[in-house]
């Protein structure tokens, strides 16, 4: 097997580590909350990032009219499809595949990931905006508009009494590793081609 | 009478000789430099914690106190064997039955010595068991929650006073009896005392696991009043003494009739050996009467059993289990340093301290060297068991509690001090005055092998003029004093609250770790819980109604109810659903008989309320929990007896 090869069939491997670590995470801190509140968001599953802090947060969410987390989302189900398929066309073109193959899916992934990025920040906006017309508190901004509670895509911001803090977790790491190989490997296949092509 | 007069006069001029000349309170005097020093050594800076954790009996009060040491800032009262407003604690369906005992529900108790469990001789932080001396009973506080998961009679006892010490693997909390009575209790005159009454020494055997308490047996001993007691460690693990005074059986002035004797007794009771003698068979069933409650805590209920008979072993008839070490002048405190060799004998109306030999008690058994017996238990002669004493070290010797340094540390209440001597010579090293009059002292990982020095503090009987006045009834004082250098160093006085009598203290670290933040709702197995909002409801069940309410940040549910009638007993089954750390929630309804009810997280409690009269009555939340606490309220409506309002409940809507 070309080593062109093998480092596909790694980029095609690695993004499965979604279904063992978490994509990314959402930490809310306040001076009441010593222990911040947090959520892990999987590939298929929020999850507690200490027992009850989901729950937590929709308690904190109510009174400014935001939405309850759901328990799944269809993403829950699309993601994981995703993966896997892609996975698998990696592993295809890992054995028969040549270097244009490789950039192909390299640029499938990029493209849907970006796809996930958006999809994400979509249901952060309508999280973040959408909220209940009856409401406990509020809120506007000095425009006269009113306040989102959105929390950050990437990074921290303040949200009323809450410093919020968004960053990917180590299944993010694994799928852009996969993604970066898959390109790697397209350089890789491309150098040899030519190579052999000289010789 | 001229007897007493002229005794009351020599005891009023020992006391005027004591007051004239100790007048000078020289550690009040510190300032500048040092005094600052003293301050740092005290500050625990905000938002940072305690080293030690101090449990200081509440005595009359019926509880047990949580401080921090050094700071002496209290944490929490937990209610014992006293009705708790605050929490409900006595008060409500689920905790009414651990007040229960064979004289009914009793709202009251006397706690007097907490005991922390040991593992190997050394302190483990799971449980502490603490005394009622009153209406005699030990209860068990689990240092998971701070809360009491059970408490169990003691028959046979009165004055449940040389309690709640255990053994060095947890195997038994000893229980006393400071008054002898008639045993079975019967109708009989009072001037037949005298070889008529008995003294029960109990054995509670504590489960390993969950610390169930179980009276294995009771050892009933000479009518003598048993004081106080310490478990033997080490070598002489698998004994048990107490101390005695009135072996003179008076019943009657005791004050002057039981000091008459120039020696009492400390009884040496080798528990093992009547442990095997009861596993045989040994001992005699008899009818007893008592109650044991237990709290369980995934119901988060207690249930109260009455047990109907009680084993009772007669020590004549088990040879080798007692033996009598004669003791200067009715020693109260009876303590054993960490090695298990010396038992000290604080004999509170000696000169001197005496201190026993565990080894040379053993030979002296072994020789037979004995000097008469009483009531069949074999007398040691007081020469053949004396280790040294210390001489004169101060009036009216207490308690002694040991540093890990082989130093014993002495209260003496009379001439109120504390006094430092040295294990093996026996030699005074230093001496503080405290204010005033010391009764216990503690020092971290006492009663156990390996005490935790540093510091030790005097719980003292007199405050007087040590705090702003609070008119005539005060709060007593405590006084931490740091133990760490050649001489004690006063620290800070910190205001007890009831009458502090023992207290245990221990490192905090492995009790804060333990620690639980909330209940879990999904294991909460209460009957009547409603786990969440869709849950609630009312049911009618002839004139009782039940109403399931839960409890989330920040309204009930159900907070509208109707139907409700007069001569109707009213459940209300209030749970609080939520599950973040530190977030009660209340319930209180106007003209509620009992007390309101404090809900943690997870938890269900019942508050019964008999309505008296026809109306529209509010109730609400009493802890402030959340920005909309004060909007956490509702309304019952209460119709007259032969109304024919439907029963209607609702949240969010009107009631149609």
């Amino acid at each position: 097997m070309k080593k062109s090869n093998i480092i596909m069939l790694l980029a095609a491997i690695l993004p499965l580590g979604l279904f063992l670590f978490p994509l990314w995470k959402i930490t809310l801190e306040a001076p009441q909350y010593p222990t911040p509140l947090g959520m892990y968001i999987h590939i298929n599953d929020f999850s507690d990032a200490n027992p009850h802090d989901i729950k937590n947060i929709n308690l904190m969410n109510h009174y400014v009219g935001m939405k309850y987390i759901p328990d799944a989302i269809p993403e829950f189900k699309i993601f994981p499809l995703g993966i896997i398929i892609t996975s698998v066309i990696g592993l295809l073109i890992a054995f028969k595949g040549n270097y244009k193959w490789f950039l192909g899916w390299f640029i499938l992934m990029i493209v849907l990931s970006s796809a996930g990025m958006y999809d994400f920040y979509l249901w952060e906006h309508d999280y973040g905006h959408n909220l209940d017309p009856k409401a406990i508190m509020k809120f506007t901004n000095p425009d006269g508009t009113q306040m989102g509670f959105q929390p950050p895509l990437f990074g921290s911001r303040d949200i009323l009494n809450f410093r919020a803090h968004s960053y990917p977790q180590l299944g993010a790491l694994f799928l852009t590793l996969g993604i970066a190989m898959g390109f790697i490997a397209y350089l890789l296949g491309k150098k040899n081609h030519k190579t052999s092509q000289v010789t | 009478m001229k007897n007493v007069i002229k005794s009351t006069l020599a005891i009023l001029t020992v006391f005027a000789v004591i007051t004239s000349c100790n007048n000078s309170k020289t550690s009040n005097n510190k300032s500048g430099a040092l005094a600052s020093n003293v301050a740092e050594k005290v500050y625990v800076a905000p938002g940072e914690h305690d080293e030690f954790y101090a449990f200081i009996s509440g005595g009359y009060s019926g509880n047990l106190t949580v401080y921090g040491l050094p700071s002496g800032r209290m944490f929490k009262e937990i209610p014992v064997f006293s009705q708790f407003p605050t929490s409900g604690y006595g008060y409500s369906e689920e905790t009414k039955p651990m007040l229960n005992t064979s004289h009914g529900f009793i709202p009251w108790g006397d706690s007097h010595h907490p005991d922390i469990s040991q593992t190997n001789g050394e302190i483990d932080g799971r449980f502490i068991f603490i005394n009622e001396n009153n209406t005699p009973r030990i209860a068990k506080i689990d240092l998971k929650t701070f809360e009491t998961t059970e408490i169990i009679e003691v028959p046979n006892s009165a004055g449940n006073h040389s309690s709640s010490f255990v053994t060095e693997n947890t195997e038994y909390v000893v229980a006393g009896t400071r008054f002898s009575v008639p045993i079975p209790q019967r109708d009989m005159p009072i001037k037949d005392y005298k070889g008529n009454f008995k003294g029960a020494l109990s054995f509670i055997s504590v489960e390993p696991e969950h610390g169930h308490m179980d009276i294995k047996f009771q050892v009933l001993m000479p009518g003598f009043n048993y004081d106080l007691a310490h478990p033997g460690r080490g070598a002489s693990h698998g004994w048990f003494f107490f101390s005695t005074y009135n072996s003179e059986e008076a019943s009657t002035l005791l004050e002057v009739n039981a000091s008459q004797n120039d020696k009492d007794f400390i009884a040496a009771v080798n528990w093992k050996k009547i442990e095997e003698y009861v596993n045989n068979g040994g001992g005699t069933m008899m009818p007893a009467d008592y109650a044991h409650n237990v709290y369980d805590e995934a119901t988060h209920s207690a249930t109260s059993t009455m047990i109907k008979e009680v084993l009772v072993v007669n020590p004549s008839e088990v040879p080798g289990a007692v033996y009598l070490l004669p003791t200067p002048k009715s020693p109260h405190g009876c303590d054993v340093d960490p090695s298990g060799e010396y038992i000290i004998g604080n004999g509170k109306l000696s000169a001197n301290l005496t201190v026993h030999s565990f080894t040379k008690m053993l030979d002296a058994i072994k020789n037979e060297k004995f000097d008469g017996d009483a009531y069949g238990i074999p007398i040691l002669k007081f020469e053949d068991v004396l280790a040294g004493s210390v001489e004169q070290p101060g009036l009216g010797p207490l308690h002694t509690e040991f540093d890990d340094k082989g130093n014993a540390y002495t209260t003496f209440f009379i001439s109120s001090e504390v006094v430092k001597w040295k294990l093996g010579t026996w030699e005074v090293l230093d001496r503080q005055p405290t204010y005033y009059s010391v009764g216990h002292l503690t020092i971290p990982g006492g009663n156990s092998r390996k005490p935790q020095g540093k510091y030790m503090f005097a719980m003292n009987k007199i405050t007087k003029d040590r705090y702003l006045p609070t008119g005539p009834e005060l709060e007593h004082s405590a006084q931490l004093y740091d133990i760490s250098g050649d001489k004690m160093e006063l620290l800070l006085d910190f205001p007890t609250h009831g009458e502090p009598h023992y207290a245990a203290a221990m490192r905090a670290d492995i009790i804060k770790e333990r620690s639980q933040k909330i209940y879990n709702l999904e294991d909460n197995k209460h009957p009547y819980a409603a786990k969440s909002d869709a849950e609630s409801r009312v049911v009618r069940k002839g004139n009782e109604v039940h109403i399931y309410m839960s409890t989330i940040r920040s309204h009930f549910s159900p907070d509208n109810i109707e139907g409700v009638k007069l001569g109707d007993k009213v459940f209300f089954h209030v749970t609080n659903l939520e599950q973040d750390f530190d977030v009660p929630h209340g319930f209180a309804v106007l003209g509620q008989n009992t007390s309101e009810l404090l809900i943690m997280p997870g938890q269900t409690k019942t508050s019964v309320w008999e309505p008296t009269k026809v109306g529209v009555w509010p109730f609400y939340c009493t802890d402030f929990c959340s920005a909309l606490h004060q909007e956490m309220q509702g309304y019952i409506r209460v119709s007259s007896a032969n109304s024919d309002t439907p029963l209607k409940w609702s949240l969010g809507e009107d009631i149609e």
